[in-house]
């Protein structure tokens, strides 16, 4: 179904750099010379978890005649925001950058990338919001990076790739995780990987194909690890956000989680309840894309089984082909789920939205 | 209810357990230093006999990193998923209030006072100079 009413609040959209020179003028003096020097500037640092090509990138229509989807202000401005009628949009800048291998670059082009999208989208747009990326692999640096842009409350969340050197709820993290709350941060992880490990579990697949549509269960594996190391407890109000993660493996999940855990819970005697309401309680998921079934009943009965209305965040993925038209909620959901869904619980789930 | 005289104290020492059925039910009756339990020997998930299960401490922690044993045996662990239960009320970690396995009174009771009746003593004999283990069911 298309949005049946304005003043939504779009969780996922994607400006990208249209090259990696724009980001020339937002290096410090060192870094900047350092990157000309290298020629790192001739490198489009392209996340390899979004090739190039890959049809997901850019809906046909979302596609700007030149250059990179998403990396057209005026059209995600028209398309996105006038499109939608959007209150807010949230920016998530996937780049290669945030996987550099070198701390101290990785961070360098953080904060370059961060400083760009608040001086050339979030000051052209009141309704633009941001996502701080950080260097996930290096705790202190990206924990340092969250501490300097909180400071601009138009930065709402913390962007993390899914699939990172360590599962993200290990403690080396939590770093992170202290910055973000104490900032009312939530942390949001969306799909792909730094490709530090094979994003399959059975080792390095050879087509996109394999690629792509495994990371659902890496989305699992998040959990697994954020629920389990005791993220949540130590951080009771941290809020994590999955983004591009779909949602229908949600239950199966939550069956297999709380089955497991009666059995080993002693294991993590820091959980004090099930995962599954670990989850109700602190994971929420965008909701583009949805793998919905093709039966209303069907989809009915999967939001029945997550068994709790304050999950699901409204988004388009903008410019990423999912959908057409403006068909960006899946068709059978409750009217009050849809309010909740498109204002109530990003509100919640974002405490600087404002 | 009726007592049944399952035991004889010194027959089940602390830490230990015997396995008995009382009017066609398995019952395990547990010492738990030196206070008697007794639970229905049938885990409420699966019907596993849960009386034979590992008896264990109570893991527990506020925060990640923190270990805690508390409640040294006193504890039971089914011996098939690993559930464990209370053995002093029969309820389950995990669901405390919907998933418990069906625990009985148990009182020590002198064989001068058992002697008055009434009672039901199938396997154990009975003599004054001991005391006893009674379950109500």
């Amino acid at each position: 179904m298309s949005v049946p009413a304005s003043g939504a609040i779009d969780c996922d959209v994607h400006p990208a750099l249209p090259n990696t020179q724009v980001l020339l003028p937002y290096f410090d003096a060192y870094w900047k010379e350092h990157v000309q020097m290298r020629g790192l500037d001739r490198d489009n640092y392209n996340a390899a978890a979004f090739p190039v090509n890959a049809p997901i990138n850019g809906r046909p229509d979302w596609r700007p005649e030149k250059g990179v989807p998403g990396s057209d202000f005026a059209m995600l401005q028209s398309q996105a925001l006038d499109g939608f009628q959007n209150r807010f949009a949230i920016c998530n800048v996937l780049h290669g950058a945030q996987a550099i291998l070198s701390e101290d670059l990785s961070a360098a082009f953080c904060r370059a990338i961060n400083d760009w999208i608040a001086a050339e989208w979030l000051a052209r747009d009141p309704r633009l919001r941001a996502s701080i990326v950080v260097p996930m692999h290096s705790p202190e640096l990206a924990a340092k990076e969250i501490e300097r842009c909180a400071a601009d409350p138009r930065f709402v969340q913390v962007l993390v790739w899914e699939m990172q050197e360590l599962p993200l709820g290990r403690r080396q993290h939590w770093p992170i995780y202290r910055a973000a709350t104490d900032h009312d941060l939530p942390i949001g992880v969306h799909a792909g990987s730094s490709y530090r490990h094979p994003p399959t579990n059975l080792g390095w697949p050879s087509y996109y194909l394999e690629d792509y549509v495994s990371w659902s269960t890496g989305f699992a594996g998040v959990l697994n690890s954020l629920i389990s190391e005791g993220v949540f407890v130590e951080f009771p109000r941290l809020k994590v956000v999955l983004m591009e993660s779909g949602v229908t493996w949600l239950p199966a999940w939550m069956w297999r989680a709380n089955k497991t855990w009666r059995g080993v819970r002693a294991e993590v005697p820091w959980l004090d309840k099930s995962p599954a309401d670990y989850a109700r309680e602190h994971v929420r998921l965008t909701i583009q894309p949805f793998d919905a079934p093709p039966e209303q009943g069907q989809l009915q009965r999967i939001i029945e089984e997550i068994d709790c209305d304050d999950m699901l965040l409204f988004a388009t993925d903008y410019p990423h082909w999912h959908f057409d038209g403006t068909d960006a909620l899946p068709d059978g959901l409750p009217d009050a789920l849809v309010r909740k869904i498109l204002v109530d619980n990003a509100m919640k789930t974002y405490p600087r939205l404002s | 209810m009726a007592r049944h005289v399952v035991a004889t104290v010194g027959e089940i020492t602390p830490g230990r357990s015997k396995i008995v059925t009382v009017a066609g039910r398995e019952i395990g009756v547990f010492n738990v230093a030196d206070a008697f339990y007794a639970l229905v020997n049938r885990c409420p998930h699966e019907g596993a006999a849960l009386c034979l299960g590992a008896v264990v401490g109570r893991f527990e922690s506020d925060r990640p990193g923190d270990y805690r044993l508390t409640r040294h045996g006193e504890m039971l662990r089914c011996p098939w998923h690993g559930w464990e239960f209370d053995i002093k009320t029969g309820e389950s970690w995990c669901h405390p209030d919907s998933v418990k396995a069906r625990s009985y009174p148990v009182t020590v009771v002198p064989g001068k006072a058992l002697a008055k009746g009434p009672f039901v003593a199938e396997t154990v004999q009975v003599t004054i100079e001991q005391d006893y283990v009674v379950v109500e069911l």
